[in-house]
């Protein structure tokens, strides 16, 4: 077993063929693993309903509903039917795009998804590009400026300030941004989703906390390559500084901070949740809320379903981008 | 403690974590009558210095509940860490327990929980828990208990090595007692600190779950039902929601920044005793020498804290001449290169009487001309070939960029010499392998390629610091006889730096033996075995009974040890390991001439 790793090792240098067979084995490992995930998430969110102590249908309706309706609404959802029967038509509905009808408007809970989806995904993902384009810069820059532990002063005021800003969550943010930029100066209209202005406030108030934790981690991994020998060397062929931090540092901090970028994108999904309520944002997340609050328990399921399945493809493909940009991490991985 | 109050984030931190444990303590006692008193007459105020932040929808005081909400909202953040953490650490201890495949699941189980964002689940268990702080607690409880499996595991694994954890499965205990008694005892104080970041993140959690009505429910309150109570009033009143708002922050801010200076007081390392300055001697400069490739006159590398690992060092190399700069690591040898290509590290502090590359003046020539003639007449090759070329980009381009910045040439001309270069440092496919990345590539390849990059130049100068130590002996072979090939073709010098005499032996045509950051000898290689009078080489010498001995263990036959760069004297620094030493030797000998190209500093040499 020994010489095994140590003879892939070899073929890998001459490159080719079994550099392609590593890269294509590690992507089917991510394959299964999503999948096996995605399965465990299909099941849990089946058995959410069921877990519900007492009757789901009875606590959705109330007390005082006449034992008829009840009885049509058992019907309908398929609650009188052996559990692994409903399991069965469970999967096969939502695989052919099937979620349900909401208890409580009746529409079909794909729709609900369809049109609020885009809208939660357009904030998540222009508030991870928005913070990765404040963070990363900020972050080498502080790096560079505190290399071997000169400006102490720089390094207390980093540290402490995104300290502050990673303690502060979303929501309150956006309650601050809200009472001093829409209520107090009102240059941003406080809620609503119109024209690109509305934007800001809900892109700024998700951005924040993600941007200062990119920040540290970019200036961490900025002193880490600053201090390697390739950073030596291209400093002993005198290369201006932009080329140096541009080309040379930036491609091999982009790593980790990529990594971490996103699985913040995945906890922003669910800080979407808070800003969307603050904003009064037509996504999921306004939509998850009030359906949780009124037992629609057909929509809380649907888009729990939805959250979930985001965050598994969001770490697929962030492994995946880190096997393509560090090919050395797809086929040391074992 | 003391340390955690020192730095102003952790005095911030220790403070509002005070006010709030304080808060939570005396809040109810004091405003808890006032909270609950309900005011027909004085309905949704806003703003008054009866109500500094109004009112609410029963006439109740909002600062009075601020300060009461306090209790609650701390207490259920300690109820979920302590959910959390216990799970967590159970979870985390399982796989040292299990057998391997069940070991395996739950590994694997806590790996895909650690990215699933904690509002889900929260949100999860409130569908099923039902509206209220119950459901809000076990969610965001079972949310946080992966991150304390990950912590609890990773450093599970770092004692699960150590003699005392073999020695007690060595003794047949069974792996539970194992667990229990060695191992969570002994990684108990990191799982601890993370804690009180846990207690920051839950806190934060409840006050969201609150906020969106689908935590606490009335009549209890906490910071985040107050929040979602005043937030639907935020356009007449915004003081109603600012009030709770800011309490979260600062409690959110007090956690995270405690458990940050905690985390750091608890990684402090001990800072270096400092040691007294010591000059370095002073030599009369003569006249420059215009033929020399380099000559470094009185060279000095000091640190803060009295830290001189380089002490008056000159130094000068003729074209085409390859010299050898011996010593044991710690002797200044790689500095002395460091500071000759302008490199040293902050905080270390360069000074010498005169250092002149090629016959110019380094310190007389503008920045401009400076970075040009460093970059294209000095070539630098360090000791390890893995870590000297940049990982992300093509090995053709880190050569060719050489050629674009300092000599202008077009990027197609500069990938020609790049290939070139390869193909002269023998590289078979030169053109396929500059498009590869370095990790594609073997060691003795790398190194190759590192060469060839100092050769993209017109080098004068080729600095190889250690460039075979890390290297297959019969790939360091075929190193050193390109750079014996390069320094022939190119007429450059070059300045071999090396711990094995033996290989200095071999290769150059001068060596100059450094102890403890001062030259003291330099000598022509032919008499390195016969010749040597300073008492350090001679022992350097001995210590290489013959070529087919065990290299790796340099200088094993010197007694004693050479002094770390803080604690040198003043007098020379081998006396107290020589053999030959007298009263003399309190005083430093100065460099003298010796006999034909060959000077030694010591008073006893014979």
């Amino acid at each position: 077993m020994a010489g095994i790793p140590r003879l892939q090792g070899r073929r890998l240098l001459a490159g080719g063929v079994s550099l392609a067979r590593a890269r294509s084995a590690f992507l089917l490992r991510h394959l299964i693993r999503f999948v096996i995930s995605l399965a465990v998430l299909l099941v849990a969110s089946f058995a959410m309903i069921h877990l519900i102590p007492g009757d789901p249908v009875r606590a959705s309706l109330g007390q005082a509903a006449p034992i008829e309706l009840v009885e049509a609404r058992r019907a309908a959802l398929g609650l009188d039917q052996p559990i692994l029967t409903q399991l069965a038509t469970y999967v096969r509905n939502v695989l052919s795009g099937d979620f349900g009808t909401s208890f409580l408007s009746g529409e079909p809970v794909g729709d609900v998804i369809a049109t609020r989806l885009p809208n939660t995904l357009t904030l998540a993902l222009l508030a991870t590009v928005v913070a990765l384009l404040i963070a990363v810069p900020l972050g080498m820059w502080a790096g560079v400026r505190t290399e071997n532990g000169r400006n102490r002063g720089t390094e207390a005021t980093f540290t402490s300030a995104t300290g502050t800003a990673i303690a502060v969550p979303e929501f309150l943010y956006a309650i601050v941004l809200v009472a001093a930029f829409a209520i107090g100066l009102g240059w941003f209209p406080p809620a609503g989703k119109g024209g690109p202005e509305s934007y800001v406030l809900p892109i700024l108030s998700l951005a924040i906390a993600p941007a200062a934790m990119i920040a540290r981690i970019s200036r961490v991994e900025t002193l880490r390559e600053l201090g390697s020998d390739y950073v030596r060397l291209a400093r002993a062929k005198r290369l201006p500084a932009p080329r140096l931090y541009i080309r040379h540092v930036l491609p091999n901090t982009l790593t980790a901070t990529l990594t971490i970028g996103g699985l913040l994108l995945t906890g922003l999904i669910a800080g979407s949740v808070l800003v969307e309520y603050v904003f009064a944002w037509p996504g999921l997340g306004l939509r998850i809320v009030e359906s949780i609050t009124q037992k629609d328990y057909p929509v809380a399921q649907g888009v729990i379903l939805v959250y979930g399945a985001i965050v598994l493809v969001v770490n697929l493909l962030v492994d995946v981008l880190l096997g393509v940009l560090d090919p050395t991490s797809a086929v040391k991985e074992t | 403690m003391r340390h955690l109050l020192r730095s102003p984030a952790g005095l911030a931190g220790t403070t509002l974590v005070t006010i709030m444990v304080i808060l939570a303590i005396i809040g109810p006692p004091i405003w808890g009558a006032e909270a609950e008193r309900i005011n027909p007459s004085a309905i949704l105020q806003g703003v008054s210095d009866a109500h500094p932040l109004g009112t609410d929808n029963l006439g109740r005081d909002i600062l009075a509940r601020v300060m009461v909400a306090g209790r609650l909202s701390l207490l259920l953040a300690l109820l979920t860490t302590l959910i959390g953490a216990v799970i967590g650490t159970v979870l985390g201890a399982l796989p040292s327990v299990l057998p391997r495949r069940g070991a395996r699941v739950v590994t694997g189980t806590v790996n895909a929980l650690v990215a699933f964002p904690g509002l889900l689940l929260a949100m999860f268990t409130a569908v099923v828990a039902g509206l209220g702080a119950k459901g809000a607690v076990l969610g965001i409880g079972v949310a946080i208990a992966p991150g304390f499996a990950r912590l609890t595991q990773t450093l599970a694994a770092s004692v699960a090595g150590a003699d005392y954890v073999s020695a007690a499965r060595m003794l047949g205990v069974p792996r539970m007692r194992v667990m229990t008694r060695h191992v969570l005892p002994n990684i108990a104080e990191p799982l601890i600190l993370n804690l009180t970041q846990a207690l920051g993140s839950a806190l934060l959690a409840l006050a969201g779950m609150s906020f969106l009505g689908l935590g606490v429910q009335p009549p209890s309150f906490d910071w985040g039902r107050l929040l979602f109570e005043g937030f639907s009033r935020i356009y007449d009143t915004p003081a109603v929601a600012l009030g709770p708002a800011v309490a979260v922050a600062l409690a959110g801010i007090g956690f995270n920044l405690l458990g940050d200076a905690l985390a750091r007081a608890a990684a402090r390392t001990t800072t270096p005793a400092k040691a007294a300055p010591v000059p370095a001697a002073r030599q009369e400069i003569e006249e420059p020498d215009p033929e020399a490739v380099l000559e470094v006159r009185d060279l000095t590398v000091t640190f803060p804290g009295g830290v001189t690992p380089v002490r008056g060092l000159s130094l000068t190399v003729a074209p085409g001449e390859i010299v050898g700069l011996v010593g044991e690591s710690g002797s200044g040898k790689s500095l002395t290169s460091s500071a000759i290509g302008g490199l040293v590290p902050y905080p270390g502090k360069v000074t010498t009487g005169r250092l002149r590359l090629c016959g110019v003046d380094l310190a007389e020539l503008p920045e401009q001309e400076r970075r040009k003639l460093l970059g294209t007449s000095l070539a630098m090759v360090f000791q390890d070939p893995m870590a000297s070329l940049n990982p992300a980009l093509r090995v053709g381009g880190q050569l060719a960029e050489v050629a674009t910045v300092h000599q202008g040439a077009s990027r197609e001309k500069a990938w020609e010499r790049a290939v070139d270069r390869l193909d002269h440092v023998h590289i078979p496919e030169p053109e396929r392998r500059a498009r590869q990345h370095p990790h594609e590539l073997s060691g003795g390849m790398r190194q190759r390629v590192v060469i060839a990059m100092g050769l993209m130049g017109t080098p004068r100068l080729i600095i190889a610091d250690e460039p075979t130590t890390a290297l297959d002996v019969t790939v360091q072979r075929q190193i050193l006889r390109l750079l014996r090939q390069v320094t022939a073709e190119t007429g450059a010098a070059t300045l071999f730096i090396s711990h094995d005499i033996a290989v200095v032996g071999e290769l150059c045509d001068r060596v100059v033996v450094m102890y403890a950051g001062r030259v003291v000898e330099e000598l022509p290689v032919d008499q390195l075995v016969t010749g040597a009078a300073h008492p350090y080489t001679r022992a350097l010498v001995a210590s290489l009974p013959d070529m087919d001995t065990d290299r790796s263990l340099p200088l094993a036959s010197i007694p004693g040890r050479q002094p770390a760069p803080a604690e040198v004297g003043a007098g020379c620094a081998f006396a107290p390991r020589c053999a030959l030493a007298s009263d003399r030797c309190a005083e430093l000998p100065p460099l003298i001439p010796y006999g034909k190209a060959h000077s030694v500093a010591c008073w006893e040499a014979q």
